[in-house]
């Protein structure tokens, strides 16, 4: 059992959570995930580590509700405990003195990308930080990322706040307007397609964490393969992070939908079950 | 001397028809008269050929004739003090090829039902713990520790024996549960979960802590173990990376690994989403690649999640299938269909990335190989197409690298196994032991029992020397 040390808000759909677990925390680094699962009948979803802190012994995870899971996930409180919490698991984000580096963040990804972002500062780049999300309602973090950062810049794609419009339109400029090193983006998989497409032309190495439909998040069952290169890769074992160039954009997210109709089934039955209404 | 009894008692099983829609255990278990009934056919024999038969070594004879006796403690007290799970190998040993297939019994006729006796046994234990004298007090501690690696049949029988000798020991495992492919791998109708958790509580019941969710590799790795509290480790953690064709279309959607499909079915228990979270796709028409149990296990579970039909696709004829006789009969009997001598060429999908089918090459057997084995050989211009909707590729796994890959100094074969002692399971690394399918590749549950055994002899000795 491990217990929920603080739950957050952080906009309506989007909660953080701080788990103890001293082990994982003691091992956690920027890019990797942990596998949770609620109770006994749960489910084993992976959630990357949004922050981790060795001493107080725990790690730190932001969700956005989608599906039963993480709605279920959404009713716990600080105080309560869930069942399972593996990791770290996955190959950590490379880190290294590239030079400029620009971190893309869409929807809930400035959780993963803030550390992300303040590894490669420690390391001697500088980091050019965009977030992009829907509207304004749907922003969090700013100031994290922002000191993690040497610059940020805010999209909303209505205008409800900042700069109107995707995270693709700045990447484009900066690309076009100074030498950018390396270019991370994560979020959800079209935007983390769009940006490859945005920066190809460039040349400028672009990588992306994936996020396939997992199991065990250990390499033992292949649910997570995706195709990159023209190669079929484990991306639990062999990612999460790849290069952006290369991957099988098309049957990422096909996979994805493998079970469509399983999940809306039980979304219903948790909706109906918890007399929710969304 | 009775006249010898050359026929064994049969096993009561649900019908085919019935169980084919349901997950309970497809073998019942003997009544008392039949298990009595089975036991007194046995005639002692001063040989004992069958108890060489056995990798762990169960006084065989002895245990069937308290059987004889009507004597169930002192049954239970012989079978356990050499076998720390025999729930889980009554059930799904293949007996026919170890202990039974030495019987004194087989040259004239059925041999003694060892396994069914076993099972008998142990699942009378389970029920009658009243009946039983309290257990033996657990051995003084003798301040050494051992860190296991991974809980399956290798890892528990280590972590029992090294737990009666006294040692302190930590077993760590990578997932939620313990017991390796026994929880994850064998079907629920073959092997019941509640009787592997009960085996798993036996064990921890020795003083055994169990870490569980702890990926070694990745919490800790095996040096860390070494550098801290740990004397000794032990490495089990079987075969786990499954295998794919690699040939096109091989991630179209509803393309299962055996590993992906089983393990939500059955550590998941996906038979029973929606009440489990864990979805799986029941397919109408389901293809199992493979003829091994592993492909037998995969295509019964996806008759009973309502598939309409199954087949089992295997390059090979019958003669050849590596699945035990009895698994390909309960599987022909519930209406699996055997496409025999048939190899995928490619799997075919619509543009919603789904599987529609599969396309096959009929087959030929040639010359023996190197398995001894007729070869199969294409016939050219044979291909045809299975309609399908789910495909599960069956075709055996290697071991995960995880672990060679995080730990300085461990051999390693080309095909991913840890290289250790055959009589001792030492590695080349100082203080590391290892058995059961990392060493030998995919292989049973007994024999990683065995080579649980031999390491834990082994560790026993070093640690005293240390
Ligand atoms: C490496 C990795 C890191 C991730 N990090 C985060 C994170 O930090 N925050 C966050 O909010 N989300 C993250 N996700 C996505 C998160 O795992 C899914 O949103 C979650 O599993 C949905 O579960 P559900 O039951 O609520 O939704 P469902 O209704 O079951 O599914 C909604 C969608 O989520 C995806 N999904 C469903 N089940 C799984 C599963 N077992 N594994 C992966 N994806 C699944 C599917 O594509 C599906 O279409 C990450 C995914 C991966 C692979
Ligand atoms: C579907 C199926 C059916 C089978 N049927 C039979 C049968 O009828 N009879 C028979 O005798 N045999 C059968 N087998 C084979 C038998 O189950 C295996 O040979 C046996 O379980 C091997 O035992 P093991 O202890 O070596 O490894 P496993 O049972 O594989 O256990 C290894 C454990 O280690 C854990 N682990 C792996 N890596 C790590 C890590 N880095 N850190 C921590 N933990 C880790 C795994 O999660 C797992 O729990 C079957 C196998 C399968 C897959
Ligand atoms: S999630 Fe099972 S292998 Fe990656």
């Amino acid at each position: 059992m491990y217990k929920i040390l603080l739950r957050q808000d952080l906009v309506p759909d989007i909660h953080l959570f701080k788990v103890e677990a001293p082990a994982v925390a003691r091992k956690a680094q920027p890019g990797q995930f942990i596998v949770i699962k609620i109770d006994e009948k749960g489910e084993r979803i992976p959630l990357t580590v949004a922050d981790w802190d060795e001493q107080e012994g725990s790690i730190t995870i932001i969700f956005m509700e989608v599906g039963a899971t993480t709605h279920r996930l959404a009713q716990l409180k600080g105080g309560d405990f869930v069942e399972n919490f593996v990791g770290p698991l996955g190959v950590p984000t490379h880190i290294d003195k590239f030079g400029t580096v620009v971190c893309v963040a869409g929807g809930f990804a400035v959780a993963p990308i803030k550390p992300i972002a303040r590894a490669l500062k420690q390391a001697g780049n500088r980091v050019i930080s965009i977030m992009g999300a829907r509207n304004k309602n749907l922003l969090f973090w700013e100031d994290e990322l922002r000191s993690a950062s040497d610059q940020l810049i805010v999209t909303t794609d209505d205008g409800s706040y900042a700069r109107k419009g995707l995270v693709t339109e700045p990447l484009q400029e900066l690309l076009e307007s100074e030498k950018i090193d390396r270019v991370i983006a994560i979020g959800p998989s079209l935007m983390m397609k769009f940006c490859a497409k945005t920066t190809e032309p460039f040349g400028v190495k672009t990588f992306v964490s994936l996020n396939p439909i997992m199991v065990d998040g250990t390499g033992m069952c292949g649910c997570c393969r995706v195709s990159v290169g023209g190669e079929t890769k484990f991306a639990c074992v062999d990612g999460p992070d790849f290069d952006g160039h290369q991957v099988d954009w098309d049957l990422l997210m096909a996979r994805q939908r493998i079970y469509l109709k399983e999940e809306k089934c039980a979304l219903e039955q948790w909706q109906a079950q918890a007399g929710h209404h969304s | 001397m009775a006249k010898l009894n050359l026929n064994r008692e049969p096993m009561p099983r649900q019908d085919p028809k019935v169980r084919g829609r349901n997950f309970n255990e497809v073998a019942l278990g003997y009544t008392p008269e039949q298990a009595q009934a089975e036991a007194s056919r046995c005639i002692q024999c001063p040989k004992r050929p069958c108890a060489e038969g056995c990798p762990v070594g169960v006084d065989i004879p002895g245990f069937i004739k308290a059987l004889q006796d009507g004597n169930m403690p002192e049954a239970v007290k012989i079978l356990k003090s050499k076998n720390s799970l025999p729930g889980i190998c009554g059930r799904v040993c293949p007996q026919e090829m170890q202990c039974e297939a030495k019987c004194s019994l087989a040259k004239k006729g059925a041999p003694i039902a060892i396994g069914r006796l076993e099972r008998f046994v142990a699942d009378w234990e389970r029920t009658n713990q009243e009946a039983l004298d309290a257990p033996a007090p657990l051995p003084q501690s003798t301040g050494k520790q051992v860190a296991v690696v991974g809980s399956g049949p290798a890892g528990l029988t280590v972590a029992a024996d090294l737990a009666k000798l006294g040692h302190r020991v930590t077993i760590f495992e990578a997932l939620h549960v313990a017991g390796g492919v026994l929880m994850y791998g064998i079907p629920e109708f073959r092997l019941p979960k509640g009787i592997v958790q009960n085996e798993v509580n036996y064990v921890t019941s020795l003083g055994v802590e169990l870490k569980l969710d702890s990926v070694i590799g990745k919490i800790s790795t095996v040096d860390e173990l070494l550098d801290s509290d740990y004397q000794a480790v032990f490495l089990g953690t079987g075969a786990g990376l499954p295998m794919f064709l690699n040939i096109p279309g091989e991630n179209l959607n509803g393309i299962y690994s055996a590993n992906e499909f089983l393990t939500r079915v059955n550590l998941m228990k996906g038979y029973r989403f929606p009440e489990y979270d864990t979805p799986v796709k029941v397919g109408r028409k389901v293809a199992v690649v493979g003829g091994g149990n592993v492909a037998m296990d995969s295509a019964r579970c996806a008759l009973r999640l309502g598939a309409d039909e199954v087949y089992i696709v295997y390059r090979r004829s019958e003669a050849e299938m590596p699945a035990r006789r009895e698994e390909v009969e309960n599987a022909q009997e519930e209406g699996i269909q055997f496409k025999l001598l048939t190899n995928p060429k490619r799997l075919l999908g619509d543009k919603e990335n789904w599987v529609t089918g599969i396309e096959c090459y009929k087959m030929e057997l040639g010359e023996p190989d190197a398995s001894g084995r007729r070869r199969p050989v294409t016939v050219p211009g044979s291909e045809f197409v299975i309609d399908v909707d789910v495909v599960i590729i069956a075709l055996g796994t290697t071991p995960n690298p995880l672990i060679a890959s995080t730990t300085k100094g461990l051999e390693t074969t080309g095909r991913g196994t840890v290289v250790a002692d055959a009589e001792t399971g030492k590695t080349v690394k100082p203080g590391v032991w290892a058995g059961g399918d990392i060493v030998t590749g995919a292989a049973t549950v007994i024999s990683a029992m065995g080579a649980g055994k031999q390491a834990a002899a082994a560790i026993d000795a070093y640690l005293k020397e240390s």
